[in-house]
């Protein structure tokens, strides 16, 4: 929301989105009609309480006035109304069990299909999309907002449904018995809905406002244990006290006000119901003293309120589920809508690789169309199979960008990007991501074990597989040394790794693959020089059936490339070997002097550093 | 729901590969199973409940006039109809007084109901505050080696998760005791009425209660599935989230799909067994009242026509019966909340035990300023027993003077910093600030006097201003602008939209680790203290920004006494002298130039010529 509030403007008003719900659980229409049906039901058996409790009391105080047949035909009577109360108990319990589960278990269906969909969306979505969005946003989405179209319908729907017979018919029915008495004990029902709903609105809002507020607390406790270390060496203590402080006040005035809020509309509409009550408890009094009603009705009338009672009060509950359904459901649409801008075009072909023949020609590329400035201008270079180029430039110039275009995780702006002759735009993008990968700089590792980290590319993969690329992306000594070696879970229950150990895993993932053209994106800036040169040595053997970029800016990773360039705000300052780029005297050899390196004793780091045992 | 899947089973490869999975493959286990009532818990939570004593005892006053007007009104209702109404002499007039009773206790029922529920929920919400803060308040004191072995998240799950289903058990349990009040209101009501019809009446009562027992160990197994389905699921999305880039450049939405296809429907069956569970009370319940009610009406209405029992009575009766049943199902979800307040509690006061490894002695001394001379004199040290970090180190620095910790990782750079601070307490010998040992300094003195940088620059959530002026808060702006320029910072700064003012966000994203570093070092400038450490990072910074870093350094150095943990080479030349430490042992101890004629350690890897002793290993 608030990385782009554009991307929920398109999704409609919100009665179309809460048509799109209903849309949506109508893909189970048997269950939703079973649902309405045993919701009606349900209700009408509830509502036959009251009469089954007044008749029992006429029953057995017109059989006194009487006073004839008092014996069998009376208590007959009365094993009727009894049985019967019983038995329509029963049924509405069933039929209320019937509803309540079917409602919940269509709601749970549609999360389902909203699960799928939303994470499918979520993988195949491009890039710029996932820039654009943060990723706690996208959670907040994916969790909170579906459960809150789901609970809609249980909720929303099926309450509405339920509010609708049992507030239709009962008034019905209590009009019809006595209108005044009808009228008084249904008075509380448009005020406590009214009251009812007015508050709901405004505890959602003063919630929203509160949990702003506690996530600042949140954060501050947070940032607080992250930077401890900060906070102590500057004796910081009271300070930080006194910030918390500072937001746990504002925090526990808007907790304070939500309480008062909730309070004083649930106890004035308790009250609301017991004037209600007591206006008919007088007026039916008044009425039977008259003789123009008996107590049973009088009964009937008072059971009919308690049962109302709930239900009226839920009232505010159903506003708020709609207030709900309709702003978790925009925010969850608006993401399910989204089409990915990076997809097979019609008719791709499947990329063909014969010499792994790269070719970069006067591409330019820009983010956003709003930017000023490209990323990329006029990047043009070649590459073919066995060789290896280096890109090295200062933060932010746009190498990583050169990258991602090889992957197609953006296309470009202008100019073009050919494989073996082959368009990237023009094949799928299975085959090109089958082909050409990335080794990042900040490698993702899952949950699981080390060896289905390694396969995550390929999970059907051998363990001799593994095992190689383990041993060139040299960590298979490492893993060796693990108590549950290849079967070691990553992660906080597991084994924790260090920044370089990871991104060897990254390399070993990469190699396994077997690509055809590799980009090792700074994928060695954590990893110390002396192993790196190690990995260099073994991935020789490797390298020669790809074609391979480096991204650094660490030189030594670079150095022996076959053609070097030098980036700097997207475009290309300097480009040679090694050698001719030192003899140019210019940006190139002004890094190398800064890192203090000459090519012959970087090569014999790996060897030198071992006879030091510090 | 089976729309899928078949019409795939014939590719070549089967679709959920052997090592594939989403989401964690370790399950976090829910200490669900505890006590139901723990007395250590219960007692030290109200000694947070104390300070509110006052409230508490209005708020269970209120409870009780509450459930005494709940148990009144069915009962001036069975008043009204047994002596106005169907009374021989009945008239208008005594039904007024009836409803004018009737009025009185609703008002009544009325403020009573608002003080008792806007007491409990501000008292309970206030006590919730208290708690979380003292939490917080003790984790500014704990030993750092405590905070070392701890994860943050764990941490701040007891914070927020733990905390606030204590304030739910708070909350609930204060109308759970109104429930208890109303439900022995309503039996010894019922028995005083007629003694007899009530104890028929309540026969459906056990019943519930034997259903209860065999149901709930089932049901809440089905609600744990359900919840524990759905955190998996949860973390199955973030995690997709989260690696959506591996998952796109390794190909592997397909496969994933399939495997949260799985997670998802493993987690629809587990809440469709648990919403079964859930339904299944309802027609018993309702049996149950329907028995109730029946038993009400055959037996009493009996006993109506036989002259034994008013009509009022069966009336109140039929009242009764449907409100009993409330309490009881109410009584019963408060059982789990119970019990996961137990174990909530017992991990909150778990992060209060743990112990204050430092004890600041009450009279320490609190001087403004230092000279800024340091000794560590025969200083060994370890986090775990028999294992030190640092054996009988022993140097000088005078005030003034910048010297350089040169060593492998692990030989005990960080943690001789550590020590002068007093993040840790020394094993054996003494560490002195000119000439006093660092346990008679208070701890706001050493705050003051010991600027460090770290390692990691880490900055907080709010402006660039903010963040260089930290504690210092009675720094002005030109303070601010002054240590900016100093450490070469302002430049970029300035060049930002909004200046000073601009807006972090979460740790500095918005800016390179280089620009962040030299927040940390204007940071560091504004405290203004004597002693300066400095746990280089340029490790991790590129070398295009290295020479502002450089630059900064030696400005930022300038007038104090420096302890720098060194790991690029202009660095270490730079310092007065240079200390090289190995297994925890001062090895070489002087200048580079007196390091170099020594031709020692220090030498050897000098003459290695790396751009950084970070890539011995």
């Amino acid at each position: 929301m608030t990385q782009d509030p554009n991307i929920d403007s398109k999704i409609g008003n919100d009665a179309q989105i809460l048509w799109r719900i209903v849309m949506l659980c109508m893909r189970y229409p048997g269950r939703v009609i079973i649902a309405v049906g045993a919701t009606i039901i349900a209700s009408l058996f509830q509502l036959a309480v009251p009469q089954l409790i007044g008749s029992a009391v006429d029953g057995a105080l017109g059989l006194i006035e009487d006073n004839n047949t008092v014996g069998y035909s009376a208590n007959m009577a009365l094993f009727k109304t009894a049985a019967l109360l019983l038995g329509v108990s029963i049924l509405r319990g069933l039929f209320t069990l019937i509803h309540n589960y079917t409602g919940e278990a269509v709601g749970h269906m549609m999360a389902y299909d909203l699960r799928l969909s939303f994470y499918n969306k979520l993988q195949n979505l491009s890039f710029s999309f996932h820039d654009k969005v943060h990723t706690g946003e996208l959670i907040t989405r994916g969790m909170l907002d579906l459960e809150g179209v789901r609970m809609f319908v249980s909720t929303g729907l099926v309450r509405l449904v339920l509010l609708t017979v049992l507030i239709g018919v009962g008034s019905y029915l209590l009009l019809s018995t006595d209108l005044l008495l009808g009228a008084l004990s249904l008075s509380f029902v448009p005020f406590v809905a009214y009251r009812s709903a007015v508050a709901r609105l405004k505890l959602r809002s003063l919630w929203l406002a509160l949990q702003e507020r506690m996530s600042i607390i949140g954060r501050i406790m947070d940032e607080n244990l992250t930077g401890i270390r900060v906070v102590r060496a500057f004796g910081a203590e009271n300070y930080e006290l006194e910030k918390y402080k500072t937001a746990a006040d504002a925090a526990k005035e808007l907790a304070d006000q939500r309480i008062k809020t909730r309070v004083s509309s649930t106890t004035i509409m308790t009250f609301a119901y017991f004037i209600a009550m007591g206006l008919v408890l007088w007026f039916g009094g008044l009425r039977v003293l008259e003789g123009q009603l008996t107590v049973g009705d009088l009964t009937e009338f008072l059971a009919f309120m308690t049962i109302l009672q709930l239900p009226v009060r839920q009232l505010g509950l159903l506003v708020n589920s709609f207030a709900r359904a309709s702003s978790t459901g925009r925010r969850l649409f608006a993401v399910l809508d989204m089409k990915p801008n990076i997809s097979d075009k019609k008719g791709a072909k499947p990329l063909k690789i014969t010499n792994a023949h790269v070719a970069y020609k006067n591409v330019s590329f820009q983010y956003n169309e709003k930017d000023q400035l490209p990323a990329l201008h006029n990047i043009s270079f070649e590459l073919r199979k066995g060789c290896s180029l280096g890109i090295v430039g200062p933060p932010g110039s746009g190498k990583s960008t050169i990258a991602h275009l090889l992957t197609r995780f953006y296309d470009v702006t202008e100019g073009k990007i050919t494989i073996d002759g082959q368009d990237l735009r023009d094949v799928t993008l299975d085959t090109l991501r089958r082909h050409v990968l990335t080794v990042p700089q900040d490698p993702f590792l899952f949950t699981t074990s080390l060896e289905n980290n390694i396969a995550y590319g390929d999970p059907w993969a051998k363990d001799e597989q593994i095992t190689d690329a383990a041993f060139i992306a040299k960590i298979d000594n490492f893993i060796f040394g693990l108590p549950e070696s290849y079967k070691t879970l990553v992660g906080e229950r597991g084994v924790s790794l260090s920044g370089g150990q990871k991104q060897r895993i990254s390399i070993a993932r990469t190699i396994m693959l077997n690509p055809s053209v590799m980009i090792l994106d700074d994928s060695t800036a954590a990893i110390d020089a002396a192993t790196e040169q190690e990995i260099r040595q073994l991935l020789k053997t490797p390298m020669q059936t790809c074609a391979t970029i480096f991204i650094s800016h660490r030189l030594s990773t670079l150095l022996h490339s076959d053609e070097i360039i030098f980036i700097d705000n997207g475009r290309i300052v300097e480009r040679g070997t090694h050698e001719s780029l030192i003899a140019e005297n210019g940006r190139y050899a002004e890094l190398h002097k800064l890192q203090n390196l000459s090519t012959k004793n970087s090569e014999h780091i790996a060897t030198k550093t071992k006879e030091v045992k510090l | 729901m089976n729309r899928r899947s078949d019409k795939h089973s014939n590719q070549k490869r089967n679709r959920r590969p052997p090592r594939a999975y989403v989401g964690s493959q370790s399950s976090q286990e829910e200490d669900m199973f505890g006590a139901l009532f723990d007395g250590g818990v219960v007692g030290r939570f109200m000694t947070y409940v104390y300070p509110y004593r006052k409230n508490i005892w209005i708020a269970l006053v209120a409870v009780l006039i509450v459930t005494a007007a709940q148990l009144l009104i069915p009962l001036i209702i069975r008043h009204g109809i047994d002596n106005v109404i169907l009374a021989e002499d009945g008239n208008a007039t005594d039904l007024f007084l009836v409803i004018l009773f009737f009025a009185l206790v609703i008002t009544i029922n009325y403020f009573a109901n608002l003080v008792q529920d806007r007491l409990i929920g501000i008292t309970g919400e206030h006590v919730i505050f208290d708690l979380r803060r003292a939490m917080y308040c003790h984790l500014q004191s704990v030993s750092l080696s405590f905070m070392d072995k701890t994860e943050t998240g764990r941490l701040m799950s007891r914070l927020t998760g733990d905390v606030n289903s204590l304030q739910e058990f708070l909350e609930n349990s204060v109308t759970a005791f109104g429930d208890l009040v109303l439900l022995f209101g309503i039996v010894v009501i019922m028995l005083t009425l007629d003694f007899g019809l009530g104890i028929l009446t309540l026969s459906a009562v056990p019943t519930l209660f034997l259903v209860r027992m065999f149901w709930l160990p089932r049901a809440r197994v089905a609600f744990r599935l359900a919840r524990e389905t759905n955190s998996s699921a949860n973390g199955a999305l973030a995690e997709g989230i989260r690696a959506v880039q591996t998952v796109q450049s390794m190909r592997r939405e397909t496969v994933n799909h399939d495997l949260y296809d799985d997670k998802v429907r493993d987690n629809l069956y587990a809440h469709l067994k648990s919403a079964r569970m859930a339904q299944v009370m309802v027609p018993i319940v309702d049996t149950l009242t329907g028995a109730a009610m029946g038993i009400v009406i055959l037996l009493g209405g009996m006993q109506v026509i036989n002259g034994t029992l008013d009509v009022g009575v069966m009336v109140a009766f039929l009242f009764y019966v449907q409100r009993f049943f409330d309490p009881i199902r109410s009584l019963t979800i408060q059982y789990s909340v119970m019990q996961r307040a137990m174990a909530s509690g017992k991990r909150i006061f778990e992060v209060l035990d743990v112990p204050l490894a430092i004890n600041y002695d009450p009279n320490a001394i609190n001087p403004e300023t230092i000279q800024g001379s340091v000794e560590f004199r025969e200083v060994t040290f370890s986090y775990i027993e028999n294992q030190p970090v640092l054996d009988k180190v022993s140097f000088t620095v005078s005030p003034g003077e910048t010297i350089a910790l040169v060593g492998k990782t692990g030989s005990g750079k960080t943690s001789i910093t550590s020590l002068l601070n007093r993040f840790y307490e020394v094993d054996d010998g003494t560490i002195l600030i000119d000439g006093i040992d660092v346990r008679n300094y208070s701890k706001q003195s050493l705050g003051r006097n010991i600027a460090m940088v770290l390692q990691d620059p880490f900055l907080f959530t709010g402006t660039i201003f903010d963040n260089i002026r930290y504690r210092t808060t009675n720094a002005t702006q030109k303070d601010i602008e002054k240590a900016a320029q100093l450490v070469g910072a302002h430049n970029f700064i300035s060049q930002l939209p909004n200046g000073y003012n601009t807006l972090l966000e979460e740790q500095g994203r918005n800016l390179s680790l280089g620009q962040r570093q030299l927040l940390s070092f204007a940071r560091a400038l504004v405290a203004d203290a004597k002693i300066l450490v400095l746990d280089e990072a340029t490790a991790n910074i590129d070398s295009h920004t290295e020479r502002e870093i450089q630059l900064a350094l030696k400005r930022l150095l300038h007038g104090r006494t420096g302890i720098v943990i060194a790991h690029r080479l202009a660095t270490i030349r730079g310092a007065d002298r240079i200390i090289v430490l190995n297994n925890g042992k001062v090895i070489e101890n002087g200048s580079h130039s007196d390091l170099i004629a020594k031709k020692g350690l220090y030498e050897s890897l000098y003459a290695l010529n790396h751009s950084s002793f970070d890539d011995l290993y």
